[in-house]
C-alpha cells in the first residue's frame, strides 16, 4: 500500500478546472517530486492533499485511510506536514513562537515538543541563534528554513515542500536540498513541488510532470532527466 | 494643576471602559477583517444584565457581603455575554465568511438595531437607574484631586482584565494561535488549527470584556439605556483605531489616550463638555489622516 495515493483527482477554483485527473503515488521513504511550469496545478494538488481545496471528483488515500472530506487543521493530525508556497511563515511572531504553531497537532506535550525543536535546530542551527527573533525580520533563506522546521515540528511521516527555492540565492538552494536529503534519510517521506526541475529531479527517487492539470509524464528522476521534453522544456536544453 | 491631575483621573476611568470595549473590536478585526458594529451593543446587553442580576440579589432582601455578590455577578455576566457573541457570530457571521466584506458589515448593523431593540422593549425606553451606594462612597484627596472608590476598583479590575487578556495571547499555546490565525487562515490550518473554534474564542473574549465593561459603567454612572453601545461603541471604536485596529495592547493604550484627552479636552475648552465628542471623532479623522495604522498599528492598510 503507497503511502499516500491521488485517483484521478478533479480539483476546481470556482469555475477554473485546475486539476483534470491527477492520479499519483508516493511510497514510504521516496522524495517524489512534480515539476511543471507557473499554473500547471502543482500548487494546486498539495492544496488539495492538504484539505485547503476539495477535489470535485476523485480519491486521496493516505495509509489507505479517504481524506476527502477529513477538515484541513485535522490534516496534520495523520501525519501529513505542509510548508506552502512563498515560506509563509508567521512574520510578528517569533521563530520559537513559529515552531511551536508547528507542533500545535502536539497539544500540550512539552517533552515531544522540546525534542522536536532540538531536531530542528540540528538541521538548522541558524534558526536556534534567532529563536527570539520576529520571523518577520529574517532574510528569505532563513524563512524557508524557518518554514521546513516549522512542518517538521509535528513529526510528520509525509513532508510537503512547495517551491523550497523561490528566490534563494543557488548556493542557498544547494544548501536547503541537502537537508532535505537528510530529512529523507531520517525517514521522512517528501513530496517535493518545485519550479527549478534541475534540482529537484537530482534529489528525487521519482517525478511527475505536470502540465495545466494534467500530468504528462511520470517516472524515475533518472528516466525524467534523460527524457527529450524534458530536456527542452524544463531543464532548458535544446 | 489639581484640576489636570483631577481631568486626569476622571480621563483614566473612562479610558479605561473605552480600551476593556475596544479589545472586542480589535480582536475581531484581527482575526476576521470585520468591523463588528453590534459590539457595542453586547456592551450594553452586559450593563442590563448586571442591573438584572443585582436587583434580583437586593430584591432577595440580601445586602450583605455585596461586594462578593458582584463578583459573581460579574462572572455570570461576563459569561452570559460570551455566549451571546459565539451565538451572533454563528448565526450573523459564520455563514458570510466568504461573501465578501461588505455583508458582514450590513449583517453586524443588523444585529445591533435587533439587540437595541430587544433591549428596549424588555426594559422600556427610558433610562435604568442602577441602586445607589453599592459601592462605598469612599473618596480619598490625593494632591487636591478627589479620587473615589469605585475609580480606584474600575482601574484595577479593567487592568486585571486587560493584563491577563495580554498574558493569555501572548505566553500560551491558545493565544499564540490566535495571533497565529489573525495573520493567515489558511496556514494556521495547515498547522492543524480549527480556525472555527479561534473565531469563536474571539467572540468569547471580546464581549466578555466588553460585559465587564458595561457592568462598570453602570456602577460608576449610575444609569444606562438601550442606546448605551453605540456612544461608547464608536467612542471605543475610535481607540481601537487609535491604536492600531487589530492590535492589542494598542486597543488599550488607544482607550486610556482618548478617554484623558477627551476629559482634557472638557475641562480646558471653553463650553468643552458640549463639544467632547465632536474632538474625539476630530482626533479620529486626524489619525486617519497622518496615521492611518494607529499609534502601535502595523501596515494593515495592505491586507484591505
Amino acid at each position: 500500500m503507497a503511502l499516500l495515493e491521488l485517483q484521478n483527482v478533479h480539483t476546481y477554483y470556482g469555475y477554473v478546472h485546475a486539476l483534470k485527473g491527477i492520479s499519483i503515488t508516493v511510497e514510504e521513504g521516496e522524495i517524489v517530486t512534480l515539476i511543471g511550469a507557473n499554473g500547471a496545478g502543482k500548487t494546486t494538488t498539495l492544496r488539495t492533499i492538504s484539505g485547503l481545496i476539495r477535489p470535485k471528483e476523485g480519491k486521496i488515500f493516505f495509509e489507505g485511510k479517504l481524506l476527502n472530506n477529513v477538515p484541513a487543521h485535522k490534516i496534520v493530525y495523520m501525519g501529513i506536514s505542509h510548508a506552502p508556497e512563498g515560506r509563509k511563515v508567521f512574520p510578528t511572531l517569533t521563530v520559537e513562537e513559529n515552531l511551536n504553531m508547528g507542533a500545535y497537532s502536539l497539544g500540550n506535550d512539552k517533552e515531544a515538543i522540546e525534542a522536536n525543536r532540538e531536531r530542528v535546530f540540528r538541521l538548522f542551527p541558524r534558526l536556534k541563534e534567532r529563536r527570539k527573533q520576529l520571523a518577520g525580520t529574517l532574510s528569505g533563506g532563513e524563512q524557508q528554513m524557518l518554514a521546513i522546521g516549522r512542518a517538521l515540528m509535528s513529526r510528520p511521516k509525509l513532508l510537503m515542500l512547495d517551491e523550497p527555492s523561490l528566490g534563494l540565492a543557488p548556493m542557498l538552494v544547494r544548501a536547503i536540498f541537502e537537508t532535505i536529503r537528510e530529512i529523507n534519510e531520517q525517514g521522512v517521506t517528501i513530496l517535493l513541488v518545485e519550479q527549478n526541475a534541475r534540482a529537484a529531479l537530482k534529489l528525487a527517487h521519482r517525478g511527475y510532470v505536470l502540465e495545466t492539470g494534467r500530468i504528462v509524464l511520470s517516472g524515475t528522476a533518472q528516466e525524467l532527466m534523460e527524457d527529450e521534453r524534458v530536456r527542452k522544456a524544463y531543464l532548458g536544453e535544446r | 494643576m489639581d484640576i489636570l491631575l483631577q481631568q486626569a483621573i476622571n480621563g483614566l476611568t473612562i479610558g479605561a471602559f473605552y480600551a476593556l470595549i475596544a479589545l472586542g473590536y480589535t480582536m475581531v478585526y484581527g482575526v476576521l477583517k470585520l468591523i463588528n458594529f453590534a459590539h457595542g451593543d453586547l456592551f450594553m446587553l452586559g450593563a442590563y444584565m448586571g442591573l438584572t442580576l443585582i436587583s434580583m440579589y437586593l430584591g432577595a432582601g440580601m445586602t450583605s457581603g455585596i461586594i462578593w455578590a458582584l463578583l459573581v455577578i460579574f462572572i455570570l455576566v461576563m459569561i452570559a455575554v460570551a455566549i451571546a457573541g459565539v451565538i451572533m457570530e454563528r448565526v450573523a457571521y459564520r455563514p458570510l465568511r466568504r461573501a465578501g466584506r461588505l455583508a458582514p458589515v450590513v449583517s453586524a448593523l443588523g444585529v445591533s438595531i435587533f439587540l437595541e431593540n430587544a433591549v428596549m422593549i424588555i426594559y422600556g425606553p427610558r433610562y435604568r437607574m442602577y441602586p445607589k451606594g453599592l459601592i462605598p462612597e469612599i473618596q480619598w484627596n490625593i494632591a487636591g484631586a478627589q479620587v473615589t472608590l469605585m475609580q480606584v476598583l474600575t482601574l484595577v479590575i479593567s487592568f486585571f482584565l486587560m493584563g491577563a487578556l495580554y498574558y493569555f495571547v501572548h505566553y500560551t499555546r491558545l493565544g499564540t494561535a490566535i495571533r497565529a490565525t489573525a495573520i493567515d487562515h489558511d496556514v494556521a490550518r495547515l498547522m492543524g488549527i480549527n480556525v472555527d473554534a479561534i473565531v469563536s474564542l474571539v467572540f468569547i473574549l471580546g464581549p466578555a470584556l466588553g460585559a465587564a465593561g458595561g457592568i462598570m459603567v453602570g456602577l460608576y454612572y449610575g444609569r444606562i439605556n438601550f442606546v448605551l453601545g453605540w456612544g461608547y461603541g464608536l467612542k471605543a471604536f475610535t481607540a481601537a483605531i487609535l491604536g492600531g485596529i487589530g492590535n492589542i495592547p494598542g486597543a488599550m493604550v488607544g482607550g486610556m489616550l482618548l478617554g484623558i484627552f477627551e476629559t482634557l479636552a472638557a475641562g480646558y475648552i471653553p463650553q468643552g463638555g458640549a463639544w467632547k465628542d465632536a474632538i474625539s471623532f476630530f482626533l479620529l479623522i486626524l489619525i486617519l489622516i497622518v496615521r492611518p495604522t494607529g499609534l502601535l498599528g502595523e501596515r494593515v492598510v495592505e491586507k484591505l
